[in-house]
């Protein structure tokens, strides 16, 4: 029972923080919530979609429902979702910056977020679709704990994209001029720092994440016009939660309200999984609301 | 000719009853520079408690009080306002956009909770008959029509002139002064908490009874129509209207409302018959573009927030 609680919120935990990262980067370096940045999973998912449709079909690979074409579809939506990222904020979100309300960008957001999201039922209709039609044949982990091969791999594969993430805001220029401009924008301009073009690699980055949070949700349950609209709140929970502009606190709050939410299962089912986020962020809010890793309220 | 009419006066008796919620976002945003996005929960609220005080009893969900109309409307204002003070406590004195998550959060509860609790609410089928106002008339669509326009104006009229009333008021100048700096009016000694939490509360019951209204107008409500997209369309009134104007409240929610039902005639007469659902997702996406494009090209609406310091300069 609690094996099984852990292995479900690990796996949907790892998505969430996976959108997160993006979520809260935009957020600690723009300063504003971006209501869109769950769309971007959602576009990933459908870009994904139709890329792995246009390549074809292909024998699974070993106990896995999905063969190479999904692989190469995901790294297509991550690459489109992440330069849809960077139009958004061409055409939207930069001019609106000029004229410094924060709060307006979040209105623009949300409009955005409700266009983009209805521009695909528009494109493709609000029934869900799947990758593949293969069942997915769950392998026993321990004695009760339950788990389908595509939510391994899924895991691997997420895991393996926050190290990255790490790694590069730790170890690369990349990184140490975004966690320069974050802190201080004006401070980092003065020490030479292209800021516009750290803003244009966060948007990338942060596109690209989310596009891959979508495609793994995509595996691991449906692709639905609505899958990121519905992850919005867990991310901002999550965001929230691991404090606003700090990637490994996104991964750990993503964790956190993936397992809250699977915990939360058995107590009030299923349909109240985007409440427990809300709670649990609420609970942070009060207590403290600068986050576990965060630096500023 | 009264087909034209009634519909009329059904176009505006809607188009007001988003007005005043409406009017409730501009006294948040607006006024207090509160960015609300749980429109829709408070909404909820509203229409539920309503339906519930007025209704007549049925086995199939709980409420059922039969209660007059005005009271059912009263209990919707102070039931969506005890909704906006807890939120409101728990939440205005962290960073302005906390709150637009916590109340999007909010009205994203609110929602489930109506889908799910059947026993309350009815579920996904909501609640039906509840009584409308003048229902003796309703046999002769016209003045049925124009009597319940007759109220909602009369509503309207009411909450417009009691907003203009506490703009003007020293609690209204208090309020914007904080928008603008809040430290100097705290320096003045004006709690920002105690002011924010009232125009929120107040705004809030607005909204409350603007979702009362509606219930009431149409006879039935479901958790379908208190869905984020409720909350982006009166945003979408109010920033195309002008921000900080009763007067662009209420204009853009006349103007919205009539693009939106417009928009909805076109893309059903242009799109065949199987794609309607879709029809509806394209007017969201063309209302969301809109909505940017007001933001960028004319971020003050079409009538905008007055100044309201600039008499004395002038004069000096």
């Amino acid at each position: 029972m609690i094996g099984q609680i852990v292995i479900d919120g690990v796996t949907s935990g790892a998505m969430i923080g996976l959108g997160a990262i993006g979520l809260t980067l935009t957020y600690g370096l723009l300063r504003f919530a971006n209501f869109a940045h769950g769309e971007f999973a959602t576009w990933g998912a459908y870009v994904a979609l139709v890329a792995a449709g246009a390549l074809g079909t292909a024998a699974p690979i070993g106990p896995l429902t999905f063969g190479w074409p999904l692989i190469l579809a995901l790294i297509v939506g991550m690459a489109a979702v992440a330069l849809l990222a960077l139009a958004l904020d061409a055409v939207l979100f930069r001019r609106l910056r000029r004229h410094g309300n924060a709060i307006v960008l979040v209105i623009a957001s949300f409009g955005a977020s409700l266009a983009l999201r209805s521009a695909l039922e528009f494109g493709f209709g609000p029934e869900p679709f799947y990758y593949t039609r293969e069942i997915a044949m769950t392998l026993r982990l321990a004695p009760g704990v339950r788990a389908t091969a595509d939510q391994m791999v899924v895991l691997a594969v997420a895991v393996l994209l926050m190290l990255a993430m790490h790694l590069t805001m730790t170890r690369t220029p990349v990184g140490r001029a975004l966690r320069a401009v974050s802190e201080n924008p004006d401070l980092a301009r003065l020490a030479g720092i292209d800021t516009a073009r750290v803003v244009r690699v966060t948007w990338l980055m942060g596109g690209a994440l989310a596009a891959a949070a979508g495609v793994f949700l995509g595996v691991t349950v449906q692709v639905r016009p609505t899958m990121g609209f519905e992850l919005l709140l867990p991310l901002f929970a999550a965001a929230i939660l691991g404090g606003i502009g700090s990637v490994p606190g996104a991964m750990v709050g993503g964790l956190v309200i993936g397992i809250a939410e699977a915990a939360s299962v058995p107590l009030v089912g299923a349909q109240y999984r985007a409440a427990v986020a809300f709670v649990v962020m609420l609970a942070m809010l009060l207590v403290r609301p600068r986050g576990l890793f965060g630096t500023r309220e | 000719m009264t087909g034209i009419l009634s519909y009329l006066c059904f176009f505006a008796t809607v188009a007001l009853i988003y007005g005043v919620a409406a009017l409730g976002l501009n006294l948040q945003w607006g006024g207090a520079g509160l960015f609300n996005v749980g429109v829709a929960g408070f909404a909820a609220v509203g229409a539920y408690v309503a339906a519930w005080l007025t209704a007549a009893p049925v086995a199939s969900h709980w409420g059922g009080f039969a209660l007059p109309i005005a009271l059912g409307w009263g209990g919707a204002m102070l039931a969506a306002a005890l909704v906006a003070a807890v939120v409101g406590m728990a939440t205005l004195r962290l960073r302005a956009d906390y709150l637009a998550i916590t109340t999007f959060g909010a009205a994203v509860t609110l929602q489930l909770l109506a889908l799910n609790l059947t026993t309350l609410t009815g579920g996904p089928f909501g609640i039906a008959f509840i009584p409308k106002p003048f229902e003796a008339l309703a046999s002769r669509p016209l003045a049925f029509g124009a009597a319940n326009l007759a109220l909602v104006a009369v509503v309207a009229a009411l909450v417009f002139w009691a907003l203009e009333r506490l703009t003007r008021s020293p609690w209204g100048r208090v309020l914007r002064a904080l928008r603008e700096d809040e430290a100097a009016a705290a320096a003045l000694g004006k709690s920002p908490d105690r002011f924010r939490l009232q125009a929120f509360v107040i705004g809030a019951a607005l909204m409350g009874l603007s979702g009362a209204m509606q219930a009431q107008f149409f006879g039935f409500i479901a958790p379908d129509n208190y869905l984020p997209v409720l909350t982006f369309q009166v945003w979408v009134m109010l920033v195309l209207g002008g921000a900080g104007n009763n007067r662009g409240a209420v204009l853009g929610a006349v103007v919205v409302w009539a693009l939106w039902a417009l928009s909805g005639t076109l893309f059903t007469g242009l799109l065949p018959s199987g794609w309607q659902a879709r029809g509806a997702a394209l007017r969201v996406v063309a209302i969301g573009v809109a909505l940017a494009l007001v933001l960028l090209l004319r971020p003050r609406g079409l009538i905008g927030e007055r100044a309201t310091v600039s008499r004395h300069v002038e004069e000096g």
